[in-house]
């Protein structure tokens, strides 16, 4: 299927796009096979999605062509895109809630009677046709918010579809599926690709990209850095053309020192957001120089957990001691005082405020402290840029000012900038929530190596991490949450079939902890 | 006690519940344009501005050309020019849609004082004779029905009209392709700008339809139900259609109930004379009506989801 002389589907030459203060395409040459699934892969801000954009007319380039079945374009909008049989899955997806799967599908082309009247039972019609044809099953009447998030993908795939697409953008389509939605969707595209569908599938999963793709591009700031063939290469060389060096994609970390216990949790229990019990009675003790890892399916209790360890929620029953000192009733700010730092799984919401300065949001939580005010009051200025230049260059967070919102900072640089926030303070006790979610694979090195040496110092690090493999590769003892309470401690080795098990409830008697 | 009385005594006459159909359509017309407007994601509370305009101009084309059709068109372009500013200013410039719309109300009630001052001097605008205002029609027949033949069939023609637009409005809203269009726009104009619908296109022409509607319900203002013009006449209306819009939770028929229940409070207060309450009292009948409502009755109303949110093609 990807033998030389095939036919292309997409060839974009010498694309180029300058936006202020980055050029976000520099000369970049991208080609597709028709009928081959294409991996653009590239850590964040190195270019895919701009020129992605530009292929599905959402953006306009400087300079350079694009042909689409060998013939030249010119893509002014979604519209001739759409015409050129280019269809595009957003990574956040393009559907309106309120309405109903068949209405968000038929959106732009939808049949009418009469005078202008949608039609209803057309568009039902054509649906059930295309779900038919692609295997693809989905009820046109739903209502598309009340959809799981791979049904609503599966909408969009079918929406594409609908509109004839022959070449199928997936931007960063498995970012919000679980494991089993992802096998899914695998098995959807290679069906497409079957009945001579192309598919451009943007990643930064390297092993999702070696499962799924062809051929591979590898973009690295702007640029495009390689042309691979699937079989020929592995996870490394991609990684290294990604980041533009050879990293390690396994932690390099010595044997744990732990010292005395840092926190003691006995017994606590505390509330959802729903006001029903999350945290049902979960004991453990974390040492100084270790790092506990909490292994875990998501809503098993482990945000509320790290929540009420934070001070940023009421625990209902029990008691939690740093070193030795009762601090179950602290709030947020106490505990910041008593050495407590907290990386909080939603960065966007909690762990920043969008639209304050990196600057700002370097010293968030801290702004009381004598060193960035004077008397608690007024903000010492140059202090606080000082620290702020600093962070920015210890942790590598990739800004052209300290005085950019963080707003417009990437995913892995915003999450470098609350830890920076978070251990620049040299916490006692450091609480990682999903401390990588969302970031790429350079910047995930930097951070857990970051959180190595911040146990090297002799600090508590409690982390917690839906995937299975960072708590494996970062934690010297694991614990396992299931239903509220913890209900292993395992070595790190544990196999994970194992640690699968007890995450589920097996293996373990009821109430052994 | 006897006040009370009084009032149940008024809402059992047919003329209270006529008045109090005229007064709702009044209402109802901006509150239709508001609806349109809001569905497609540009918060409009320029209904005010907007009516204002349409009675002013409606009143100066009748008294030149005596004509109340053509007065009526030259009300609704001037709405709809009014309305134009709004929609140049929030959906080309993403300026704040409330700044835009407040802005709107005050420049159309200084417009139309200086106006006055310009063409008719420090005097009276003047009157519109009885045969230039927009006529009252009973429909043949039906106007004889006891009690209802008075209340809907003997009634101004805007309000056949209106009730007319009730329904179309409904129907193109969500029955349509267009209505699909000016709704997915609404709430997420990124996914109808990639499924090549044109956003602006679209919020563009919904604004401009609401001040095509609150001139007209300007003009069944002046040279409907009152036969001249005076300064601030709207007394409002712009502002209480916009709550019934809320109340209505952006629909049309849900509006309509609403503009209803506002209607009443104003028909009971222009029959005061025979409610022994004082008619200050009555007066704001009207307006606490308002606040009652919003506050209490309606609850949460989900408004679109991108309803004041500018577009930005290409943003996220």
């Amino acid at each position: 299927m990807s033998d030389q002389g095939a036919s292309l589907a997409v060839d974009m030459r010498g694309i180029t796009k300058q936006f202020p203060g980055v050029r976000a395409n520099d000369k970049v040459d991208f080609s597709v096979r028709r009928a081959e699934i294409h991996a653009l892969v590239g850590e964040n801000g190195a270019g895919k999605s701009t020129l992605m954009n530009i292929l599905y007319g959402l953006v306009h380039p400087d300079s350079g062509e694009i042909l689409i079945d060998e013939k030249t374009v010119h893509v002014a909008g979604p519209r001739d895109a759409i015409g050129l049989g280019i269809g595009m899955v957003h990574q956040h997806f393009m559907l309106i809630p309120v309405f109903s799967v068949g209405e968000n599908i038929m959106l732009g082309r939808e049949p009418v009677t009469g005078p202008g009247f949608y039609d209803r039972a057309r568009a039902r019609a054509a649906i059930n046709e295309l779900t038919r044809r692609y295997g693809l099953a989905l009820d046109p009447d739903a209502r598309m918010g009340d959809l799981p998030v791979g049904l609503q993908q599966r909408a969009e795939i079918v929406k594409v579809l609908y509109r004839g697409a022959e070449i199928l953008i997936l931007d960063e389509p498995t970012g919000v599926l679980t494991p089993q939605e992802s096998k899914e969707l695998f098995g959807v595209l290679r069906d497409l690709v079957k009945g001579g569908k192309t598919i451009i599938f943007i990643s930064h999963k390297l092993k999702e990209v070696l499962e799924i793709s062809d051929r591979i591009t590898v973009m690295r700031r702007g640029k495009v850095v390689g042309h691979l063939t699937t079989r020929d290469t592995n996870e490394e060389e991609i990684a290294t053309l990604m980041v533009g060096r050879a990293v390690l994609l396994r932690v390099d970390k010595a044997p744990a020192k732990p010292g005395e216990v840092a926190l003691k949790v006995d017994n606590l229990t505390a509330n959802s957001d729903q006001s029903v019990p999350a945290l049902k009675g979960a004991s453990f003790e974390l040492r100084y120089g270790e790092i506990l890892g909490i292994a875990g399916v998501e809503g098993n209790g482990q945000s509320e957990l790290m929540e009420v360890l934070a001070g940023t929620r009421h625990a209902t029953g029990g008691q939690v001691l740093l070193a030795g000192r009762d601090i179950t009733t602290m709030d947020a700010n106490t505990e910041r005082d008593a050495g407590v730092a907290f990386i909080p799984e939603d960065r966007r919401g909690t762990g920043l405020v969008l639209g304050f300065s990196i600057a700002e949001n370097s010293i968030l939580g801290r702004e009381r402290a004598l060193t960035f005010s004077w008397r608690h009051f007024v903000l010492n200025l140059v202090a606080i840029r000082n620290w702020a230049l600093r962070l920015v260059k210890e942790f590598d967070i990739r800004t052209p000012s300290i005085d950019v919102a963080v707003r417009n900072l990437s995913g892995g640089n915003q999450q470098k900038v609350i830890v920076a926030r978070e251990i620049g303070s040299n916490p006692k006790v450091l609480l990682a929530a999903q401390p990588t979610r969302g970031v790429d694979i350079g910047a995930i090195e930097f951070i857990h190596r970051q959180i190595v040496r911040e146990r090297d110092n002799g600090a508590a690090v409690l982390l917690v991490s839906a995937e299975l493999d960072e708590v494996r590769s970062l934690s010297d003892r694991i614990a396992v949450m299931y239903e509220g309470r913890i209900v292993s401690i395992e070595p790190p080795d544990t196999p994970e079939e194992r640690l699968g098990l007890l995450m589920t409830g097996g293996g373990v008697r009821e109430g052994a902890a | 006690m006897s006040a009370l009385g009084d009032i149940l005594h008024l809402l059992l006459t047919a003329n209270l519940w006529q008045a109090t159909l005229a007064a709702a359509v009044l209402l109802l017309l901006p509150a239709l344009g508001g609806t349109i407007s809001e569905r497609s994601g540009v918060v409009n509370i320029a209904m005010e501005g907007m009516m204002l305009t349409g009675a002013f101009f409606g009143v100066a084309a009748d008294l030149a050309w005596q004509n109340p059709w053509l007065a009526t068109g030259v009300a609704m372009l001037a709405g709809a020019l009014m309305a134009s500013i709004h929609a140049f200013v929030s959906i080309q410039f993403r300026a704040d849609q409330i700044v835009s719309g407040i802005a709107i109300n005050i420049f159309a009630a200084g417009l139309t004082v200086f106006l006055i001052n310009r063409i008719y001097g420090l005097q009276d605008v003047g009157h519109v004779g009885q045969s230039a205002l927009l006529p009252n029609i009973n429909v043949p027949g039906l106007d004889q029905i006891p009690f209802f033949g008075k209340v809907l069939f003997q009634q101004n023609v805007i309000v056949y009209v209106a009730l007319v637009l009730l329904v179309l409005t409904h129907l193109v809203l969500f029955r349509t392709r267009l209505g699909l269009r000016i709704r997915a726009v609404g709430e997420h104009p990124q996914a109808a700008d990639t499924a090549g619908i044109n956003v602006f296109a679209i919020r563009y022409g919904a604004v401009f339809t609401s001040g095509l509607l609150s001139g007209l319900s300007g003009a069944f203002l002046a040279i409907g139900i009152s036969n001249t013009f005076v300064p601030n006449m709207t007394d409002g209306r712009g502002y209480i259609a916009l709550a019934a819009m809320i109340f209505g939770k952006w629909t049309p028929f849900g509006a309509f109930v609403a503009c209803l229940i506002f209607g009443l409070g104003q028909a009971i207060y222009d029959n005061n004379s025979i409610i022994h309450v004082s008619p200050y009292l009555l007066s704001m009948l009207p307006y606490l009506l308002t606040l009652i409502v919003l506050a209490g009755l309606v609850g949460r109303s989900t408004p679109p989801a991108a309803d004041g949110l500018p577009y930005v093609p290409g943003s996220e």
